[in-house]
């Protein structure tokens, strides 16, 4: 009565293989490794870069242990110690950028899991260790979206100025109170025109009219969807800014991820020098439009060096070429108040449309008539760093305030420059609201103590299970040694981030788990003291014992979900590991205990005892315990 | 081996008044010291900055803070953790101070005083991020509650369910009560701990309330007392020995989990213990007193006394 069907054998087993060939990641420790990520978009990663860093890496005998490209993004070279790790970063430093001060490809250091090739290529990897456990910065920034939408009302409030200037529409005063711009009229008709106007030119616009004093106020206000695009936007340039910023720490894997609607998360791992972080962070960047400097001295001091001419500057390029520019600056961010990568209308070549202000319209006009032919660059300037975004050439006069700038460039630099020019004039002010540094040390410890938790928390569980129920004790634990294989496989499957709170989720619910086994086996115990058969026993403690695990865990379930709908940060590391070690106790405590148990006695037909440590019996016959004289009824073996 | 040799029925519903005045008492005591000396919040909720710093010797911990001082923080705090060798300073939000620099300050004084100071953590928290932490943890407890008494209430029936729920909750009030009377400190993990601790020990309310139901199903005989001193009786060794088995796991996260597991680990054990207390003392006299019936669980069950196996509800019995 005690079999399992031969299915139930090969879907444990089937368990058992891809849980420890998950878990087997996790015991072969990581090596010192070196990353190589491109710092733009123009450079990629790919064979040729590994090909060189190979070749440079034997030239200075320092052989890789691995060489693993992931194409288009990293490349990452392992080495055998630390210390021909830190030699080999400066080489490949070397090596790839021409230029320190400009580097076009990021190095950094890494660890790398130091299992064989045939695990890695299977995607098992070791599980994803929480600042906490590593060490590192965590930030949390607040975006102020407030702010943002302040400023895109400032500057919609000079464009309709202008507008309203362009088209003789006579107004007393326009003046902005936070996110509404208020536009006196002396009368309806005017105030209707006005209306009118700037619904056909401001589509992110609503307006309505209000009497006042014996005039007109209009008042107009962005569009409920319109602000909700602003938003959106200025997170995901803050976002890239950040990107850009983080690149230059080089930091192997940093996260920058969005949270909720005006959040963002950093963490950098492996970092400790939070105030070069923060500085990196909170910097500033700004924009200006200047003039390129056409002179015949400025160009062969582009070339090789030269003297630059009084009155001009030189600055890199993206590419790191130098451009010669004037030191008399045309344009501020400021007067920049939108940058979008699209199309040409014509030629349908990739192109970055940029809006000016009023102001900024007007001055760019005057520019571009006394300068077509000639060349014009935007700079940006971050940390007192200078770097030129793009120098078109000007074609013709340019009026309106809607600016195309286009030619060589495909779609993915089109994006970069209009997100680098976004960055210097748009980009929300942002807040440190949460700020955490877990030092190396501090993490190796926690991992440490987090290890130690778990191993003697287990030992002195299974010593006692093994004590106290015997060979039903020895399956028990050995259904709880595979219940933390499968955890740690599946948090390694899920790559779920491991805190210190996580590993302690995981000692708990170990603790749990071992719940379902001893109602196994108090129940057979009890069926054996109501004087059940042994192989009846075994069954009927199962089949008892297994609503009351179900419903344990529900409860403990619902406080799971509940943490992980809730909980930030650590708490929800402690979450994600609880309800995980839940599900596989399951599976562990009841179906597979149970396949041991069958193998073991299933056979034997004729069942005298079964190991499960003592079966007491009331010796009187006087006993008031009115439950166990009563049988309880046995159902027909489903399994 | 075996460590329940139990020959009778314990009639623990005979001293149920008994049992309900202390869980009454220490309730009560839990409040008071909830609300005399409150509890002793983290960084996570408070909104401050937290440092700790590890020496190569021990430090004078007054000279540092005097240090501290010339930041000109009114309400700073300076101890121990672990060891004389290092220390864990508490600053609160100072307004208009860009607080994130408060832990780089702090620094540099410390590394002025011993040039050995090696910073271990830092913890910046905005007092936003505090009120919501604050807000989202009454949340997941509000939702474990409700979540676990729509539960009961399906499973078994209301009265079985208020009678959990108040069971359990009166756990929680008195780990709070334990780390309000001793200021021992109130961290998200803690806070993790407490919800866990209500998840587990409201399942040792179901096992018995489940034995309970059974035993209404089968004792036609017994009065709802009895019924509930059999349920409990045979359930105990059971209670004791699981909760035994969390608790040796606990305790290894006690010994060895270090000072950040510490309080963790500690919420654990009073939850654990009154956890057992509660369950079988509490829940199941609550229930008593609410005047539960045979009638209540079993009328849709016109078919006889036996136990139907292929009914969900029978058979969760240890």
């Amino acid at each position: 009565m005690n079999r399992y069907p031969i299915w139930k054998y090969i879907v444990i087993v089937v368990a058992l293989l891809v849980g420890a060939l998950y878990t087997l990641p996790n015991f072969f420790g990581e090596a010192p490794a070196v990353q190589i990520s491109a710092a733009k978009s123009i450079f990629t990663v790919d064979a040729s870069v590994q090909s060189k860093v190979k070749e440079a890496l034997e030239n200075a005998s320092l052989p890789p242990t691995s060489i693993n490209l992931d194409a288009g993004r990293s490349l990452k070279v392992g080495f055998d110690s630390t210390d021909s790790q830190l030699k080999a970063k400066e080489l490949i430093q070397k090596t790839l950028n021409a230029n320190v001060d400009n580097p076009s490809y990021i190095v950094a250091l890494n660890l790398i899991p130091r299992s064989p090739s045939w695990i890695s290529n299977l995607h098992a990897d070791p599980m994803y260790l929480g600042l906490d456990l590593r060490g590192g910065v965590h930030f949390m920034l607040q975006v102020d979206m407030q702010a943002a939408l302040t400023k895109r009302a400032e500057s919609l409030a000079g464009d309709i100025r202008g507008q309203l200037r362009e088209r003789n529409i006579r107004h007393s005063g326009i003046s902005r109170d936070g996110q509404v711009i208020e536009i006196v009229f002396k009368d309806k008709a005017t105030a209707d025109e006005a209306s009118r106007t700037i619904k056909d030119q401001f589509l992110e616009l609503q307006t309505t009219q209000e009497p006042s004093n014996g005039e007109i106020k209009l008042r107009a206000t962005l569009l409920p969807q319109a602000a909700k695009k602003i938003q959106e936007q200025a997170l995901k340039q803050n976002i890239t800014t950040l990107h850009n910023r983080i690149n230059e720490l080089g930091v192997s894997e940093p996260v920058i991820q969005q949270q909720g609607l005006d959040r963002i998360v950093v963490q950098l791992p492996g970092v400790q020098d939070t105030a070069k972080a923060k500085d990196i962070l909170g910097r500033t960047a700004t924009l200006e439009v200047r003039l390129v400097d056409e002179s015949a001295e400025a160009r062969s001091a582009e070339t090789n060096n030269g003297l630059v001419p009084f009155g001009s500057e030189r600055f890199p390029d993206r590419n790191g070429l130098a451009v010669v520019v004037k030191k008399q600056v045309i344009l501020t961010g400021e007067n920049l108040t939108d940058a979008q990568p699209g199309f040409d209308n014509q030629t349908q070549e990739a192109a970055v449309h940029l809006t000016l202000d009023a102001k900024g319209a007007r001055v760019f006009r005057d520019i571009t008539r006394e300068n077509v032919g000639k060349r014009m660059a935007i700079l940006l300037f971050e940390k007192g760093k200078g770097e030129v975004v793009t120098a078109p050439v000007i074609r013709t006069e340019i009026g309106g305030g809607r600016v195309q700038i286009t030619g060589h460039m495909n779609t993915v630099e089109a994006n970069d420059t209009a997100l680098l020019l976004r960055a210097g004039s748009l980009a929300a002010p942002m807040e440190i609201i949460e700020e955490r540094t877990i030092g190396p040390s501090l993490g190796a410890e926690n991992i440490a103590k987090g290890f130690d938790s778990v191993t003697w928390g287990f030992v002195a569980v299974a010593t006692f299970m093994c004590i106290y129920y015997l060979l039903f004790g020895i399956f028990s634990s050995i259904a709880l040694a595979v219940n933390l294989m499968l955890l740690v496989a599946i948090l390694s499957m899920l790559q779920a981030t491991l805190t210190l709170p996580g590993m302690a989720a995981m000692a708990l619910v170990l603790g749990m788990a071992i719940d379902a086994n001893v109602l196994i086996n108090e129940r057979v115990r009890e069926e054996l003291r109501n004087g059940a058969a042994p192989q009846t026993a075994i069954l009927n403690g199962y089949e008892r014992a297994w609503s009351t695990i179900l419903d344990s865990n529900v409860t403990t379930l619902i406080a799971g979900l509940s943490l992980l709908a809730f909980g930030s940060g650590p708490v929800r590391g402690f979450a994600v590991v609880h309800c995980l070690g839940i599900l596989t106790s399951m599976f562990s405590a009841v179906f597979f205990s149970r396949g041991l148990v069958n193998l073991w006695y299933g056979q034997k037909q004729r069942l005298q005892t079964v190991s499960i440590g003592t079966v007491w019996r009331p010796s009187g016959s006087d006993t008031n315990s009115i439950a166990s004289n009563e049988k309880s009824t046995q159902s027909t073996n489903k399994n | 081996m075996e460590f329940f040799k139990i020959r009778r029925d314990i009639p623990f519903m005979r001293h149920a008044l008994a049992f309900n005045a202390v869980s009454f008492i220490t309730f009560l005591a839990a409040i008071f010291f909830l609300f005399s000396k409150g509890l002793h919040l983290s960084v996570e909720f408070t909104g401050g900055t937290l440092v700790e710093v590890n020496f190569a010797q021990s430090v004078n911990l007054d000279d540092l803070r005097n240090r501290i001082n010339t930041l000109g923080y009114n309400d700073l705090q300076i101890q121990n953790f672990g060891s004389t060798r290092d220390i864990l300073i508490r600053m609160p939000v100072i307004k208009g101070v860009a607080s994130s620099e408060q832990s780089t300050k702090v620094m540099e004084l410390l590394k002025e005083a011993d040039p050995s100071a090696v910073l271990r953590r830092s913890e910046f928290v905005g007092p936003q991020v505090g009120d919501e932490l604050a807000v989202d943890g009454l949340k997941a407890l509000v939702c474990v509650i409700v979540g676990i008494m729509i539960y009961l209430a399906i499973r078994f029936e209301w009265k079985y369910a208020v009678a959990g729920i108040i069971a359990n909750l009166h756990d929680v009030i008195i780990i709070l009560g334990f780390f309000a009377a001793f200021q021992w400190e109130f961290s998200l993990p803690v806070l993790a701990a407490v919800l866990a601790v209500l998840g587990y020990s409201v399942n040792e309310s179901v096992v018995i309330f489940d034995r309970i139901r059974e035993n209404f199903k089968r004792l036609r005989k017994l009065q709802t007392v009895a019924i509930i001193d059999n349920a409990i009786t045979s359930t105990m060794s059971r209670t004791i020995i699981t909760h035994g088995c969390t608790q040796l796991m606990v305790l290894s996260m006690l010994l060895f989990g270090g000072e950040t597991l510490h309080y963790f680990a500690l919420a654990l054990t009073i939850g654990i213990l009154f956890g057992i207390y509660s369950s079988v003392f509490v829940a199941a006299a609550l229930a008593m007193w609410l005047g539960i019936k045979r009638e209540d669980l079993i009328k849709n069950n016109s078919s006889g006394g036996d136990l139907d196996p292929n009914d969900p509800n029978s058979g969760a019995v240890v």
